[in-house]
């Protein structure tokens, strides 16, 4: 059993809302994530899952006339604070999206750029911190021998895989993953699910998921929100068995979603 | 009846469809006729490389290296200018524009290209000629680096929308995954968008610099006309265009000069088709290259 008082909250969340424009999409959330620890959103479409998952790193400053209030706080730090550096929050705060979205160049430069970015010149670090990435993400020995090709020329499986070794190479602490599964087939998906348990030696995981059966094997908490409410949050194994609340029991049982 | 109608519609579209191959095969044919009594009295190569444009003396000299420079150096010259303006609004109005700013600036720069081209040459003639006459102390304004500027000016929406375009069709998953990995705006914007965009930004690069080529009235008002081979770009020069504009008049029915002409023109129609078979080209790659053709 895990034992959730003495594990260290890494992001705490409090009274968070979230407009946008009049429209509220997020209502008072309140909630703990937990060091090297996975966390699984779930919840039907529209429930905010994705929208919270994307304040976490800012990623919702790009979409206009959106507003937040209440805190996030990440090592002390409220990173909703407008005066924060995003460039720095985002470096520490990798994410992996829905669709593989690797950038039309090739394997290695997929990588290379992360660290070309933030400055990074020398060659061998350079070439060293791209095949260990690629190690880390389960990757390696299918491109080490075709690091020049177009990385589009990889599998969905493989592509999600390179964003995910393009994500670790700029070493964040906290990696988001937003429905990382949901545009590849089952045998890929696995090997994704297998990386996130080795992922979560060294990383802090939320993951926003539809698929229940994956938060189930892949998380050790599990937060259901539905309409922009958080319903329930706990640990995996209590909120599937013994949901407290009606709706999480309905929800789980799939008598809607 | 209705089959009746159905075939009749069908004739009718059939017919207005094929216009355009019907024209376009109708002018190469007229081209090809007319233009190569000279490429058989002089020679293809000499009438490409010949030196000296003296279409009325006696005898005559039909060479039309001089007006084969004078378009590429008007073109190359409105291309520095047209670039950086056309590519630097895009990006501005893709990137860093707010919406109002947007509402005001997309409509000017779509009203340019509305401007005809014998305005711009009013304009180049009587407001740019001048002034380069007097900040470099030239003899003329009339001349090449006066019709590369007017040029580039008209050149600047075609440049613009098309890369514009270009850089909207740049899926927002690039931009979001290199924000996500805390790369700014800037490097954003420089290391992959642009990238990405590339090939639709060199189409659109080719295809004002098709239309620069092409175009006549404004060169024939601000080139200044002198058939020599320049040597600056402050000489005035006569681009191929202008020269078929200015002695298609005087030239005699079916004599020489007017031959040669039509070839000046086949040989614009070449350079014309060959970049715009190029950008095409482009284009296409990029697509592929963007998955846009799955």
């Amino acid at each position: 059993m895990i034992d959730t008082t003495v594990k260290l909250a890494r992001i705490a969340v409090e009274n968070l809302n979230f407009f946008y424009g009049k429209k509220q999409a997020l209502q008072d959330l309140n909630l703990n994530i937990f060091d090297r620890q996975v966390t699984a959103l779930i919840g039907p479409s529209g429930c905010g899952k994705s929208t919270f998952i994307r304040l976490l790193n800012r990623m919702n400053d790009l979409t206009p006339d959106t507003r937040a209030e209440g805190r996030i706080i990440l090592d002390g730090k409220n990173i909703l604070d407008p005066k924060i550096d995003v460039v720095n929050l985002r470096r520490r705060v990798g994410m992996v999206f829905q669709k593989p979205n690797p950038f039309p160049k090739t394997i290695f430069q997929n990588i290379a750029y992360g660290l070309e970015i933030n400055g990074e010149t020398d060659k061998n670090l350079i070439e060293n911190k791209v095949e260990e990435s690629l190690k880390k993400a389960a990757l390696w020995d299918e491109a080490k021998d075709r690091l020049n090709d177009s990385a589009l020329r990889l599998s969905g499986g493989q592509q999600q895989r390179l964003c995910i070794a393009r994500c670790l190479a700029v070493e964040p602490e906290v990696i988001l993953f937003d429905e990382p599964c949901a545009s590849l087939d089952p045998i890929s998906t696995k090997k994704i699910e297998e990386l996130i348990g080795e992922l979560k030696k060294d990383y802090t995981i939320v993951i926003v998921t539809h698929n229940m059966q994956q938060a189930s094997r892949v998380s050790d908490y599990t937060a259901f929100m539905y309409l922009g409410d958080l319903v329930e949050f706990g640990t995996t194994e209590k909120l599937f068995t013994v949901p407290k609340n009606k709706r999480t029991e309905e929800y789980l049982s799939g008598k809607f979603g | 009846m209705i089959r009746f109608k159905e075939a009749l519609y069908r004739w009718i579209f059939t017919v207005m469809a094929f216009t355009s191959l019907f024209f376009l095969l109708g002018i190469i044919i007229v081209l090809l006729r007319e233009g190569l009594p000279i490429l058989m009295a002089v020679g293809p190569f000499k009438f490409l490389s010949g030196v000296h444009w003296y279409p009325t003396y006696d005898p005559a000299e039909f060479g039309i290296f001089p007006l084969i420079i004078a378009s590429l150096s008007v073109a190359i010259g409105a291309m520095v200018v047209a670039v950086p303006l056309g590519v630097g609004s895009a990006l501005y109005l893709h990137e860093l524009a707010g919406e109002r700013i947007r509402h005001i600036l997309k409509p000017a720069v779509e009203i340019l290209s509305a401007v005809p081209s014998i305005v711009f040459g009013f304009f180049g003639m009587m407001i740019v000629a001048p002034f380069v006459q007097k900040i470099f102390h030239v003899p003329t304004g009339l001349n090449a680096f006066t019709a590369a500027v007017v040029m580039g000016i008209m050149a600047i929406p075609t440049i613009a929308s098309l890369t514009e375009d270009a850089l909207g069709f740049v899926p927002r998953s690039f931009k979001e995954a290199s924000y996500a990995l805390g790369a700014s705006r800037w490097q954003t914007l420089i290391k992959i968008v642009l990238p990405a965009a590339g090939s639709g930004v060199s189409t659109a690069i080719i295809l004002g610099m098709s239309r620069i080529v092409g175009e006549t009235m404004t060169v024939l008002m601000v080139s200044g006309g002198a058939a020599v081979i320049p040597h600056s770009i402050f000489d005035p020069v006569r681009p191929m265009t202008s020269t078929i504009a200015a002695e298609m008049g005087e030239a005699v029915t079916g004599s020489l000069h007017y031959s040669a002409l039509f070839a000046i023109g086949l040989v614009l129609f070449l350079m014309t088709l060959t970049l715009n078979i190029i950008s095409e080209n482009i284009s296409k790659k990029y697509r592929i290259k963007l998955g846009l053709d799955r």
